[in-house]
């Protein structure tokens, strides 16, 4: 099946919707929004996209595990920034002192805040495409058709 | 002018929630909450948290939309 208003739109939207989320995302330790948030638009738009594109084409499928590549990569990046404060003797998820602060109101301030957003938007977006994935692919049908 | 606007949002969420239970067809049901979760949102940005707001808006009104659309398209559409 294949269907031209829904291709169009797609086209001009998702992009459109991953920059948005992309701003919320960077954006997290200045203006409201942050990880959650930029994160859960992104996987939307993933959803979006994988809605538009799974009956066109096989290569344009999304695999199971890259989303759970983000989920686990997300967490990761979470964890490691948080155990950079222990290896310099402060306690977990330390910010001041261990990561530079840049000036207050710009895009690169803030210490490891932005670096903490982005595990915590990729764990999201991952996590918001893994349960859409789970519910209209997995389990039942061995043969993936539905 | 704003109280009434306001009044009039909490007026037709009240009016969403008790559709939204009493409707068999859950496919309108779906689309009925997505529309009660963006005026929710809208509401929170009244109360000045637009943090939430936009957080409604992604999860409410997209993502469970989404996952209750999935759903449906797994199981049935009409409520028995």
């Amino acid at each position: 099946m294949h269907d031209m208003i829904l291709e169009m739109l797609g086209r001009i939207l998702i992009p459109a919707t991953q920059l948005f989320g992309a701003y919320i995302l960077f954006h997290g330790h200045l203006s409201p929004g942050g990880g959650f948030s930029g994160g859960t638009i992104i996987g939307a738009s993933f959803i979006f996209y994988s809605l538009v594109y799974r009956f066109s084409d096989k290569k344009h499928r999304l695999k199971h595990e890259t989303s759970l590549w983000f989920e686990v990569g997300g967490a990761l990046i979470y964890v490691g920034s948080g155990l950079v404060g222990i290896l310099f003797g402060r306690h977990f998820l330390t910010n001041q002192g261990v990561f530079p602060i840049g000036e207050p109101g710009r895009l690169w301030s803030s210490g490891m805040i932005l670096l903490v957003t982005l595990g915590i938007g990729a764990k999201v977006a991952g996590t918001v495409f893994k349960l859409f994935q789970e519910l209209l692919e997995g389990g039942a049908e061995p043969d993936g058709h539905h | 002018m704003l109280a009434a606007i306001n009044l009039l949002l909490l007026l037709f969420l009240v009016v969403c929630a008790i559709v939204v239970a009493r409707t068999k067809d859950l496919l309108s049901a779906t689309i009925i909450f997505g529309a009660y979760s963006m005026v929710m949102s809208i509401i929170w940005q009244q109360l000045h948290s637009p943090d939430v707001a936009i957080t409604e808006a992604a999860i409410g009104a997209g993502a469970t939309s989404l996952l209750f659309l999935a759903a449906i398209s797994r199981t049935g559409r009409h409520e028995e």
